[in-house]
């Protein structure tokens, strides 16, 4: 008798386990893809031309990509309680470096790799100071934001440099419309399963949610934020190169605080607060599509330059009041 | 204090720990037998949370001598009382709480699938989680929820459950009642009496409730100032008596800080 009841017990666990992939609902990446899928049609009906165009499309993935995976980086550190606000300097700095290295004679992949391993550099300055000489990262990326925009409008004396490398390299690495969101999806998997799939995700998840109980389980804390400082930073870094290809010049100004901002927003508004202990790539993806979408749909429907800042500014905290009450009431329906 | 015949799980003689000019233990010794509950009892102050940092590896002490199953010796870290079966519940819990139950089970000892980036292997996890649970009697919807839904005594059990999980011989629980209504403390008192019956497992409590430690415990201390004043079998004393010690302590203390200021 006992052991039926067990059995009936134990049935709803197992269908209900089964609905979701590894033990994580996937409530949060469904509200932000239904404000992505309401924010689509609207502008597709306002703008016939809007989505199903090849142009546009491309238009489209050129905005997405690069705040995309920028954001992913973000969203590591942010569920590990920790901001990085030095990543659009990083994604302006990186490229230098790797046509620095272009210059004197390194092949074109040794090159993107000097890139990306003078941005984790910055990122290991970031987490060092961070997690050793306990700064709140907001601080010590605040400095580091500063300080590498200095650093690369001193070494590129404020001018751009056109991008090095062949024309397969540059079809690879962001020339070919479509290459920059081919990268920011394969990225996305690889990430998502970094988060969900691996001891490193689940762990930045625990660290983030409970510090001292994380490190209470042994859990090696500064470890991992450490990583994903570095992590974050060559992630900014190699997007910037992705977007010096697209554009085939390397400017000192480009990226910037705009992008980096555009990340964090990405995130938050995809399912990742501020607070850390909780967060999603793939929701950081498809919130920097809405962002995308907004962006693309006021400019293909002529609004005025000067407004258009005004109804972006709205439309993110209209979409960020969405996810986050709406979240909240399906939580209060599910209790 | 042990009157049966093996090695006793745990045993603590005259330990004093001093955090520089203070004096947080003053010479403890504690007997705690193999499938004994033993339940710590005293103010704030009295030295019971630094015995348990001690126990846990935490701390190390200043001098005194440490047993585990009759083998003497000092308790290096954390990880090396853990690797000796010593777990700890503490007040915090140390819970993560936007994973999920099974996840928190498991955290930092994982079981992952074969292979060089060893990716998490979250069904077993999952269905280890909710036979562990099972076979202790507690009750969740569903081992996929994430720990914030739960209430304080099955956010307790769930941090018990985890300690059990890894293999814990003696497990030391931090004030397991703390901020929990009689209902809930009835669902962690019955746990403990589960464990207790499934054997193999001995526990010291750090308590406050003094009704509440005489139901649970086999045997209660009474600590006070980094001193073990009162020390016996729960079925031999009672609430009153108890707090006539503790009433007679705290005067002859009031006396002599009193005397000192005249």
């Amino acid at each position: 008798m006992s052991e039926s009841v067990n059995e009936t017990r134990r049935r709803p666990v197992a269908s209900r386990a089964s609905s979701r992939f590894g033990g994580f609902a996937w409530s949060a990446e469904l509200r932000i893809l239904l404000v992505a899928v309401l924010v689509g049609a609207y502008f597709e009906t306002a703008n016939h031309d809007f989505l199903l165009t090849s142009a546009s499309l491309q238009n489209l993935s050129q905005f997405v990509a690069p705040a995309a995976i920028i954001a992913f980086g973000e969203i590591m550190l942010m569920i590990g309680g920790e901001i990085d606000l030095s990543a659009g300097m990083v994604f302006a700095f990186a490229p230098f470096m790797m046509a620095f290295a272009a210059d004197a004679g390194a092949p074109m992949w040794l090159a993107v790799l000097a890139g990306m391993a003078a941005a984790g550099l910055v990122g290991f300055v970031n987490g060092a100071v961070t997690v050793f000489l306990r700064l709140p990262s907001f601080v010590t990326t605040l400095g580091t934001l500063f300080l590498i925009n200095g650093i690369t409008l001193t070494i590129s004396r404020g001018t751009p440099v056109s991008t090095p490398g062949g024309l397969d390299f540059m079809a690879v690495m962001g020339g070919w419309g479509y290459s920059e969101i081919c990268w920011a999806v394969v990225i996305a998997l690889a990430m998502h399963v970094l988060l969900r799939h691996t001891r490193w995700g689940l762990h930045t998840v625990a660290s983030g949610a409970n510090p001292l109980g994380a490190s209470e389980a042994g859990i090696h804390v500064n470890r991992l934020k450490l990583g994903n400082f570095i992590l974050a930073a060559v992630l900014a870094g190699f997007t910037g190169i992705l977007e010096g290809v697209r554009i085939t010049s390397i400017d000192p100004q480009a990226g910037g605080n705009q992008i980096m901002f555009l990340a964090v927003a990405a995130a938050v508004i995809g399912g990742t607060p501020l607070t850390g202990g909780s967060g999603t790539i793939i929701g950081g993806l498809i919130g920097a599509a809405v962002l995308g979408m907004l962006n693309d749909g006021f400019t293909l429907i002529g609004i005025n330059a000067f407004t258009f800042n005004i109804i972006l500014g709205a439309a993110i905290l209209a979409a960020m009041i969405f996810n986050i009450h709406v979240a909240r009431l399906s939580r209060r329906g599910r209790s | 204090m042990a009157e049966t015949g093996g090695p006793l799980a745990l045993q603590a003689q005259n330990i004093v720990k001093r955090f520089g000019a203070v004096t947080a233990l003053d010479g403890v010794s504690l007997q705690l037998a193999e499938g004994e509950i033993l339940g710590i009892l005293g103010d704030n102050g009295a030295g019971k949370s630094t015995l348990i940092k001690i126990l846990t590896g935490f701390h190390q002490q200043t001098s005194g001598e440490l047993s585990i199953r009759g083998e003497q010796m000092l308790l290096r870290s954390v990880d090396h009382a853990r690797s000796l079966g010593i777990e700890c519940v503490y007040q915090d819990l140390a819970l993560a709480n936007s994973l999920s139950i099974y996840h928190n089970m498991f955290l930092n000892r994982e079981i992952v699938y074969p292979g060089p980036i060893r990716f998490l292997n979250h069904r077993a996890m999952r269905e280890r989680a909710a036979q562990c649970l099972e076979d202790i009697g507690v009750h969740v919807p569903s081992v996929t929820m994430p720990v914030e839904r739960l209430s304080g005594g099955q956010r307790q059990a769930i941090a018990v459950a985890r300690a059990v999980n890894s293999n814990a011989r003696i497990l030391l629980l931090d004030e397991p009642l703390a901020a929990m209504g009689a209902r809930e403390a009835g669902l962690i008192i019955d746990l403990i009496m589960r464990l207790k019956e499934k054997g193999g497992l001995s526990i010291v409590m750090i308590m406050h409730n003094y009704a509440q430690t005489l139901d649970i415990a086999d045997r209660i201390m009474l600590m006070q100032r980094g001193r073990v004043t009162y020390e016996q079998h729960s079925a031999q004393t009672s609430v009153p008596e108890l707090m006539e010690i503790v009433r007679r302590e705290y005067r002859a203390m009031r006396e002599a800080t009193n005397g000192g200021a005249a």
